[in-house]
């Protein structure tokens, strides 16, 4: 696996991804996937610290929310390069949901050609694909978080909003 | 026309220099080759079977001469020295190297241009009416909404990697000339019965391998929302489109799945959702778009001119220019003048360098410094006095521009097919040339009249062949080429799709069945004034398919 990025710099990466036979780790974090949660949900919401939950890019947020609302990790996935529903979900889940603890990306299109996409999505946790440069994703992310673009989302105004002078 | 401001300039150098970076990643082996790819699309470079393929978006079809000079720089400095307008209001060029593509996008930075998503699986270049803003027809100049349109998804962050490409298309006169029914998203700008200003918006519709009309999911969205309205459409297909199967994930699929009145739904419960006020166009903002297209200052006096009525009259060549080429224009003493890039002899919509010179300097010396690229491969000077008509056509006849063809058989859509495309099946340059060396008495094609042939290489449908009066589509049949013949479609209002002839027509047979095709019309026909797509809407396929056919079993 490839580095943690989390507030603009490498962090320790706190989590453990079980599957879905997996047995519960001693210490740590655990992330468990959405089926698993769903099946298994009193007693995985006992645990502390939270349980966070591993969402196929199929998943529909509308659905999901009622199950997930109380957690304070979620991780999205990019199967493939090209393949953005997770961007969708992202925002769904920030605009729409109000969800406030971290959004996970995870997958092959975590890398530098992405970080903008993503950033400007509402992720704000980066599981690097292992060939990426950590370093160059980190500058990426900080250039993608002070630029004009002409829409939301964004970090910084957006274009058309600084044309009306308001 | 739009000029950028800082926000724009900054952005288009921004992504000449990330796409710089790409590519020195991927010549030092550090960008795997299919993320490259995906990445190259998004900036209109495709690798074809001879050489990269750059593809160049005109937004809308309008170009300052300014920017048609840059394109002739770039053909000379880069290219084999010509270009080739598409069926999308785009310019490609055939010949250039990987290593100078980034120089080739700056160069094109500093006059305004770009080639950003001009490929890929995202929101494409906007395409509208080449005779926006002088058409009689029109009820608002729909530029300003494509311009908002494409700002809107340029650089849009959810919707950059969708399931496949995705095609915008704006109509706002009762002629569709921007064939809006056959893109993913077709916007009508209508008035509603109280007479404010909206949209009617169709979706689905699509060329290619499963060729559909697209629905109206909704009669009438005010003008404000148009924005709002989109993002949900494209975030309904982003979630739910296909991506299984590269030939079932345009949203046509998707709409055709859930039925058109279940994919409306979908989109209304995504859209009463959304924020609409962070949306909203303002007043000003509209107003502040309209800005950059305002009518040019037309001058009274030129409607007093008798030197045109004159020059029709005493010159027959002439007459018979203005005739096919030329159209009336909104304002008295005006004339829109058709550039037509469909000579005999040379592939359809293809321009050199020197061509792209001289129409820039026509456009400058006699057209308000403006060219417009039109969705049927040629150019158009849209705002011409009818006193200096005669000098602009004698100007592009020297340099073989004139050729009276506009809307007749020989003006025909046509892909780069097999001379140039790595996807295609056939060719479709020589069927082009070898149709116009059978038709290639003028007389006989003014007789023949108003007929639209398109022509595509293969299933992709870059010709746009299903919605051509005449289509013709490449096949290969065991490394053969072979050509499908369809009849009938049409891409305007009556938006319709052709019927298959039959079994395909081989290399050697394809041009004359296209002449058994229209000597049926000719006889078929009530009079001249019956237009090839209404006598087949008449007669049916009937006696097309008995001529077609009946030399095979005779």
């Amino acid at each position: 696996m490839g580095a943690l990025i989390r507030n603009g710099r490498i962090d320790d990466d706190d989590v453990v991804l079980l599957g879905d036979d997996d047995a519960l780790p001693a210490s740590g974090r655990a992330v468990v996937t959405l089926a698993r949660w769903l099946a298994e949900r009193e007693t995985l919401s006992a645990i502390s610290p939270k349980v966070g939950i591993l969402l196929p890019n199929t998943a529909d947020p509308a659905e999901s929310w009622p199950a997930i609302a109380d957690r304070d990790l979620l991780c999205l996935s990019f199967p493939a390069f090209g393949d953005g529903r997770a961007y969708s979900q992202a925002r769904l889940l920030r605009e729409r949901y109000g969800f406030a603890g971290e959004i996970r990306a995870t997958g092959a299109a975590v890398v530098v050609d992405q970080a903008a996409e993503l950033l400007r999505c509402g992720f704000d946790a980066f599981s690097l694909r292992d060939d990426q440069k950590a370093e160059a994703f980190i500058e990426r992310l900080a250039a993608a978080g002070t630029r004009r673009w002409y829409q939301r989302p964004a970090q910084v105004r957006p274009v058309f909003e600084e044309r009306r002078g308001v | 026309m739009y000029r950028y401001d800082r926000y724009d300039q900054e952005l288009v150098d921004q992504r000449v220099a990330q796409f710089r970076d790409q590519t020195q990643r991927f010549l030092a082996g550090e960008l795997p080759d299919e993320e490259f790819r995906a990445l190259r699309l998004r900036n209109g470079l495709y690798i074809q079977r001879f050489a990269p393929m750059l593809r160049i978006s005109i937004p809308y079809g309008l170009l300052s001469a300014k920017q048609l000079r840059m394109l002739a720089h770039i053909a000379r400095t880069y290219d084999k020295d010509y270009g080739h307008f598409t069926t999308r209001q785009n310019i490609q060029f055939n010949w250039p190297q990987l290593e100078r593509v980034p120089d080739i996008l700056a160069d094109l930075a500093s006059v305004e241009m770009h080639a950003i998503q001009t490929s890929g699986n995202c929101i494409r270049n906007i395409t509208a009416d080449h005779l926006a803003g002088v058409a009689r027809d029109e009820l608002i100049d729909p530029r300003p909404y494509c311009e908002i349109t494409r700002q809107w998804a340029t650089f849009h962050p959810e919707f950059n990697w969708l399931p496949r490409k995705f095609k915008i298309a704006f109509s706002s006169s009762t002629t569709d000339r921007a064939a809006t029914r056959v893109h993913d998203i077709g916007v009508h700008i209508v008035r509603n019965a109280d007479g404010e200003l909206g949209y009617s918006i169709y979706v689905g519709g699509g060329l290619g391998r499963m060729p559909m009309i697209g629905h109206r999911i909704r009669e009438f969205l005010p003008e404000a929302d148009l924005l709002s309205y989109l993002e949900a459409v494209l975030r309904v297909y982003n979630r739910l489109g296909r991506r299984d199967n590269i030939h079932r994930a345009r949203i046509k699929v998707l709409v055709k799945e859930q039925t058109p009145a279940r994919f409306a739904q979908l989109v209304e419960a995504e859209w009463a959702q959304l924020d609409h006020a962070a949306f909203r166009l303002t007043a000003d903002d509209l107003a502040r778009m309209r800005a950059h297209f305002t009518e040019h200052p037309y001058e009274p006096s030129a409607a007093a001119d008798v030197s045109f009525d004159k020059a029709v009259a005493n010159d027959s060549a002439f007459a018979s220019f203005v005739k096919r080429n030329v159209r009336e224009h909104r304002a008295a003493g005006y004339k829109v003048v058709f550039v037509s890039l469909k000579p005999q002899g040379v592939a359809p919509g293809d321009m050199t360098s020197a061509q792209m010179d001289l129409v820039a300097d026509l456009a400058e010396r006699y057209s308000f410094g403006e060219v417009r690229a039109t969705h049927d491969q040629n150019l158009v000077l849209a705002d011409v006095r009818q006193q200096d008509v005669h000098a602009v056509w004698e100007a592009l006849r020297g340099a073989g521009l004139a050729t009276p063809n506009i809307g007749l058989l020989t003006d025909m859509i046509c892909c780069p097919g097999l001379d140039f495309c790595s996807l295609a099946n056939a060719g479709s340059i020589g069927v082009a040339a070898d149709i116009n060396d059978l038709f290639d008495s003028l007389d006989h094609l003014h007789d023949i009249g108003e007929i639209k042939l398109k022509m595509s290489g293969c299933m992709n449908g870059c010709g746009h062949h299903t919605v051509g009066h005449i289509g013709i589509l490449g096949v290969d049949k065991k490394g053969e080429e072979w050509y499908q013949v369809t009849l009938g479609g049409s891409a305007e209002d009556d938006a319709s799709l052709g019927d298959r002839t039959g079994p395909s027509f081989s290399r050697d047979e394809i041009a004359g069945a296209v002449r058994s095709i229209v000597d049926v019309y000719l006889e078929q026909r009530h009079d001249e004034e019956e237009t090839f797509l209404q006598c087949y809407r008449r007669v049916g396929m009937a006696p097309f398919k008995e001529r077609l056919y009946a030399e095979e079993t005779a």
